[in-house]
């Protein structure tokens, strides 16, 4: 008499036999997501020597270790906002195309490409005999060839490849998201196309850029392949993933890779949570046109 | 349609079509760059190669043992894909289909993973990895492949299963369907376009993924890009040609299953779940 009971108190709560199906799904992010989380914590705290906080210590005190934040922050940061700051204006032409297949097929291929290959191209493309700088000598911007690999720019450019189609194609879906009848009322009330982007389209944008900056934060911090093949790893582009790697990795000192892995994390969340809260100072509410 | 005529705004979107332009030509440069360059006998100093061969494909496919990476690779990314799409699909349909205590937290476990760098994650894992001996093995490079793919399987399957009518799953239980002929028989055709569409999105970004895989792949367990990695790496040791016409030969894998699974999603779908826009 319990048992049912039991089976239809469940039931009405929405456990039967379907919700168990999330459980093997569940359970592998749990093995190889949670728990090794919090294994990494665990071992960040205990270092090969020293009190609990010696990782943290080392990381902390070696310029060589902390200065790995301000330089991937210094790539970061201004890669995302150029990247953001062209995919605004092209979104709100692309949205008017009526065949954008062509062209988001064509953005997509870096991101499908991935930043190993782009980095391989682009030690070539922009290299001091790449087309880059012959075209740029020959229209007499440039005297003579620069360089732009194995330093800042060469990583700079990378994630521009990699990432502006990212946030574009981000940034146009929340744009085409928003009802054009909105717009068309905003023009026949007799807003100019300036008032109506800055009145009518950016509030109701606002949530969906604070998602596209964090999402397209999070790549650029993540910065690792790039940043080797086409930066100065040993000097201004060695950002904090190959700082991780080389002490799991090169050093053999897993307790301290991980302890980096912790700070990079933290550092990437307090920038999450910074744009995201900013953003609830914004508009939040529905972008259809219609009732409800 | 609203078009202004002023001259401002001719020249503003002038200006935003020539950024656009500048870096599509950019980004096929470095396309070309690469392709160019695979197929150059000598490339110094000068626009264009001297001369075309195709011998550099027949080097680099001996010299990074490309037929075992190419085998290993796609055993890889097909053992990531089934197992992700196998358990992606039933949470997504436990996820889209009930509603119980402690199911915000749930999505937000496989939420988790899209939002945090892969190294942040990845050490950790790979160092568990290692200690229970699964370091540079085949089932290490899988399981560390799993963090990423499962949770994009299960995000990307939800909305598909929610706009699924439950009546249809009710009508067939009316009419005497089991739970095994009901799954196979009225779900798997429904859910099969979609399915398709978040596997091989899974299938693409597990070829491209580099982060992960590099931290644990052993030299029998490298997948193309990390093979391609070390030798942008260790540039020098060969002529650049052969890194390229491997870099060409990753680029057509990467390629082929791009285009596949473009004839079923958006290409803005394989970085947004965007929602499908009614046609104007």
């Amino acid at each position: 008499m319990s048992t049912p009971s039991l089976r239809t108190r469940l039931a009405a709560r929405g456990f039967d036999g379907a919700t168990l199906l999330v459980l093997p799904g569940l359970a592998v992010m749990l093995g190889l997501f949670i728990y090794p989380f919090f294994y990494g914590l665990a071992d960040s705290v205990m270092p090969k020597e020293g009190a609990w906080y010696a990782n943290y210590v080392t990381f902390f005190s070696d310029p060589f270790q902390y200065r790995t934040i301000a330089s991937t922050l210094w790539l970061a940061l201004p890669v995302t906002i150029v990247n953001l700051a062209f995919a605004v204006p092209i979104a709100f032409r692309v949205r008017l195309m009526t065949r954008q297949r062509l062209l988001t097929t064509i953005l997509v291929l870096p991101i499908t490409l991935g930043t190993v290959f782009v980095a391989d191209g682009l030690l070539t493309f922009l290299g001091p005999q790449g087309w880059f700088n012959r075209v740029l000598v020959l229209v007499g911007l440039l005297d003579a060839p620069v360089k732009l690999t194995n330093n800042y720019w060469g990583v700079f450019a990378s994630l521009v490849i990699t990432g502006f189609p990212f946030a574009f194609l981000l940034t146009l879906s929340y744009v085409t998201g928003i009802d054009p009848a909105i717009e068309q009322a905003a023009a026949t009330l007799g807003a100019n196309a300036r008032q109506r982007f800055m009145k009518v389209f950016l509030p109701l944008l606002v949530p969906g850029l604070a998602v596209t900056f964090c999402l397209a934060f999070v790549q650029a911090f993540a910065v690792f392949p790039s940043a080797v093949l086409l930066g100065a790893p040993a000097g201004p582009t060695r950002v904090i993933s190959i700082a991780a790697y080389q002490a799991a990795f090169e050093q053999y000192d897993h307790s301290l890779g991980t302890a980096i892995a912790m700070v990079m994390g933290a550092v990437e969340l307090v920038v999450v949570l910074i744009v995201l809260g900013a953003r609830s100072m914004f508009y939040r509410g529905p972008t259809g046109g219609t009732k409800g | 349609m609203i078009r202004d005529q002023g001259l401002v705004s001719k020249i503003w979107r002038f200006a935003v079509w020539a950024v656009a332009g500048l870096f599509i030509v950019n980004l096929i440069g470095v396309i070309a760059a690469v392709v160019v360059n695979s197929f150059a006998t000598r490339w110094l100093g000068t626009w264009l190669p001297v001369g075309l061969t195709t011998k550099w494909y027949f080097s680099a496919w001996k010299e990074f043992q490309l037929s075992s990476v190419v085998f290993v690779t796609f055993q890889i990314v097909f053992t990531v894909v089934l197992i992700s799409g196998i358990l992606g699909v039933t949470t997504a349909y436990a996820l889209a289909r009930r509603d119980f205590p402690g199911k915000r937290l749930v999505v937000l476990l496989f939420l988790l993973p899209l939002l945090i760098p892969p190294l942040t994650y990845g050490i950790p894992l790979a160092t568990v990895l290692y200690q229970i001996g699964l370091g540079g093995s085949f089932w290490g490079v899988v399981l560390i492949n799993l963090v990423p793919s499962l949770p994009f399987v299960v995000l990307v399957m939800i909305p598909f299963i929610e706009q699924i009518d439950p009546r249809i799953e009710a009508a067939a239980r009316v009419f005497g369907a089991g739970t095994g002929s009901l799954f196979l028989r009225i779900l798997l055709p429904l859910l099969l376009p979609g399915m398709l569409a978040a596997l091989l999105l899974v299938l693409v970004r597990t070829i491209a993924m580099f982060e992960l895989t590099f931290l644990i792949a052993g030299p029998t367990s490298q997948t193309l890009v990390v093979s391609l990695y070390y030798a942008v790496f260790a540039a020098g040791v060969r002529a650049g040609q052969s890194i390229d016409a491997m870099a060409v030969i990753y680029m057509v894998t990467t390629l082929f299953w791009l285009i596949l699974a473009l004839q079923f999603v958006n290409p803005s779908q394989i970085v947004a779940r965007a929602k499908q826009q009614p046609a104007e």
